[in-house]
């Protein structure tokens, strides 16, 4: 410990309160969270974690950061500046986060359409996303493609159809087998996904060829308005995979998420195939903004997991109480994120909607221009690519 | 002696090419300077994977029964023993699952090809063909491409019923974001194939299984390992003044035979190959009308919403319209699904004679 602490107090651009709280870190980091439950796999993820201030904050700012734009979706939506499909992620932050602080920029991530929090850990700014929302050019598909189909490097969405994006993820896998890259891809879809038939085909294929995919389920007790006991015979989603070894993790707790990822990433480059971990979760708003979320549970319940299981909440609390952060600072970072979303919004309702021109364009890849037909014959519209 | 010295020369200069076709070699015939082989369009199909696999190393094939078995219709035949278990992959019963991860294999950059057992099964995965393959490009506003061939074939076959029958040119034509081939003889086949794996986008290769035996000849040209067929051009297989005559696949032979019939009676038919669904190339067909003023299609799917009650449409939409002496004419399959008994199924697709039948009726004669 005294040398890990002096190797610290070597570092040069360490600043003695880092060190002080690096100092406590390893006196207090190990600060136990439950414990996986297992599905053919004779250990599991490392039940501790190291947690530097650097970390916690980032963690802490970025899944604020999706809080506070999911929240601005929600008012812009209801201000009617956001139209058609809307599905809010504000109570998983702590999935996407912990999952992005699992595997490396270079690996790949599929979801489904409840992606605007991942659309933001791969790297597209909240101001793109919600101008993609709002259905503005300067929208990361240009407005093209909405709430459900934003696409960045290594993130392929986005994807509508409830659990199309499964086998395109071990499709992905694939090709990071194919290529040798050691990357892997993390395929996620939810409780009600869980019971279609392509993900069964799927892990099948998977295991079969050993693809490098992390499958996982985001549990967050309802798909749309059916909860899980409802839909299916067997709600252990992390043992559905069968012959796929699983774990089941607890997905309100940013740090357990990570070890978690980083856990199963290793286990997918090590080569033995596919995993499957299912993170218990839940979301505070409806399916969809037209769904006020209360006629198939309870208000109650939201509350409780709000009070009690909130993941920025929890990593706050824990952070202020390790004294890696004070309330101040946090209060200043709340202050920053409230101002960038401000400013995101303000973008997303002023920038003006994709010119006309743009509405053929983009049909096909590295193709010439062509014509298309409009909606009579004398229109004839010109397509670029 | 020298002649077959010359031809014995000849032969070896196409050595190479004779092992490729190895044992569908029908025969070697020299025409003036140029030589032409006989090629089965099962061959012409094995040899443009065989070129692309090796030319491109992105390139794989995946699909039931594609590499041990050497394809269920002997399509992909040795490619395994060549490329092994990476290149040419066998999947389980699985087309919505396969033809997902050969999607998502191509949003990830590599170039799959998706053959299907027929096109029939294909409606097990068709959302991942069209919600995930063809519009993905669009929805990202250009940011993901993804460049995948789904093949196999297409249409009736011989006794195989009604639910082994069914034409997709018509459903999936129909979709913006997708491009669809159905090539009728080799060179359509060895062509098309070609320009489909190294086309950026989602191209769905309409091929027939009563056309993989079929021999034709094939150029010089035609052989050649960068020999490719534009996509979205038909060609004129006929030249004709009197009736158009337009198809796809296999009905084109049909056509051209009916075409021979009615030359004998001085009616000339302009028989022209789509072989491009879509994008579809009016223009040709335009041009030709313009010419003849008479145009009939034939296809081998049904007559509701299909290739041909397009072609009508656009026709009438277009500069041709004022061009046509009678309405157009579409020679469908029987509007019922494949029955199986053979007097039945061989009364549910166009016959030879209800192609002659229908250039009377349109000339008025």
């Amino acid at each position: 410990m005294l040398i890990a602490c002096s190797a610290i107090y070597c570092l040069k651009n360490v600043r003695s309160a880092d060190v002080i709280s690096i100092v406590f870190n390893l006196l207090l980091c190990t600060h136990p969270f439950k414990k996986c439950e297992l599905h053919r796999l004779d250990q599991g993820p490392p039940t501790q974690a190291l947690l530097t201030r650097e970390q916690g904050l980032k963690y802490y700012r970025t899944m604020q950061t999706m809080r506070r734009m999911e929240l601005k979706a929600d008012q812009l939506y209801k201000q009617k500046i956001i139209r058609g499909f809307c599905h809010l992620y504000d109570g998983q932050e702590a999935c996407a986060v912990g999952i992005e602080a699992g595997i490396n920029p270079s690996d790949h991530l599929i979801t489904a359409y409840r992606a605007h929090g991942y659309t933001y850990t791969r790297g597209v700014s909240v101001k793109e996303i919600l101008a993609e929302l709002t259905g503005r050019r300067g929208g990361v598909a240009k407005g093209k493609g909405g709430s459900m189909h934003m696409y960045a490097k290594h993130f392929y969405g986005g994807n509508g159809i409830v659990g199309a994006q499964v086998p395109l993820g071990a499709g992905l896998a694939l090709a990071c087998q194919y290529k040798g890259n050691n990357e892997v891809c993390v395929t996620l879809y939810g409780d009600g996904a869980a019971n279609q038939g392509q993900i069964f085909e799927s892990f099948n294929m998977a295991a079969l060829w050993k693809l490098p995919c992390i499958f996982i389920c985001e549990n967050n007790k309802y798909g749309m308005g059916t909860s899980v006991e409802r839909a299916s015979a067997s709600t252990d989603y992390f043992k559905r995979g069968d012959f796929i070894p699983g774990l089941k993790v607890d997905g309100m707790d940013v740090l357990t998420v990570r070890e978690a990822t980083k856990f199963a990433a290793d286990y997918c480059r090590s080569g033995k195939g596919p995993i499957l971990m299912e993170l218990e979760t839940y979301r505070y708003h409806g399916h969809s903004m037209s769904d006020p979320g209360v006629s198939y549970r309870t208000r109650e319940e939201i509350q409780e997991v709000r009070s009690k299981s909130d993941p920025i909440s929890m990593l706050k609390d824990r952070m202020i109480s390790n004294n890696m952060a004070s309330l101040e600072e946090i209060k200043e970072i709340d202050v920053e994120i409230r101002k960038e979303i401000e400013e995101a919004a303000q973008f997303a309702t002023s920038d003006p909607e994709p010119p006309l021109e743009e509405l053929c364009n983009h049909i096909f890849y590295n193709e010439p221009p062509m014509e298309v037909r409009g909606t009579n014959p004398w229109s004839k519209l010109k397509s670029i690519s | 002696m020298s002649s077959l010295f010359s031809s014995l020369k000849m032969m070896t200069k196409g050595a190479m090419r004779c092992v490729l076709i190895t044992n569908h070699l029908k025969f070697f015939e020299t025409i003036g300077n140029f030589q032409l082989l006989q090629v089965t369009v099962r061959d012409a199909l094995n040899q443009a994977m065989d070129e692309e696999l090796e030319r491109d190393e992105r390139v794989f094939l995946l699909g039931e029964e594609v590499a041990q078995y050497d394809g269920a219709y002997k399509v992909s035949r040795g490619l395994w023993k060549k490329y092994g278990d990476k290149r040419i992959i066998d999947t389980p019963i699985s087309e919505m699952g396969f033809a997902g991860i050969a999607v998502g294999a191509a949003m990830a950059g590599l170039r799959p090809i998706c053959e299907f057992m027929t096109f029939n099964f294909s409606m097990q995965a068709i959302d991942q063909v069209i919600n995930s393959a063809a519009k993905t490009c669009y929805m990202s506003a250009g940011l993901q491409a993804v460049p995948i061939v789904f093949r196999g074939p297409n249409g009736a076959s011989a006794g195989v019923a009604a639910q082994h029958s069914q034409c997709f040119a018509a459903w999936y034509g129909h979709c913006p974001g997708l491009k669809v081939v159905s090539p009728w003889n080799s060179e359509d086949a060895r062509g098309l194939l070609k320009s489909a794996i190294r086309d950026d986008n989602p191209v769905v290769v309409l091929e027939n299984e009563l056309m993989y035996g079929v021999a034709f000849e094939v150029s010089e040209q035609g052989l050649s390992k960068d020999f490719t067929i534009p996509i979205g051009k038909a060609k004129v297989e006929r030249p004709g003044n009197h009736v158009t005559l337009v198809s796809h696949s296999r009905m084109v032979g049909h056509c051209l035979d009916a075409a021979a019939v009615l030359a004998k009676e001085g009616i000339e038919c302009e028989v022209i190959n789509l072989r491009t669904i879509r994008p579809l190339d009016v223009e040709t067909i335009e041009a030709s009308v313009v010419k003849t003023n008479h145009l009939i299609t034939v296809e081998g799917g049904w007559p509701q919403f299909g290739v041909g009650a397009e072609i009508c449409a656009r026709i009438m939409e277009g500069p041709a319209f004022n061009y046509l002496d009678a309405p157009v004419i579409r020679v469908t399959g029987v509007d019922i699904p494949m029955p199986y008994a053979k007097i039945l199924e061989d009364n549910s697709t166009p016959q030879i004679k209800d192609i002659i039948f229908s250039v009377k009726k349109t000339l008025n004669m």
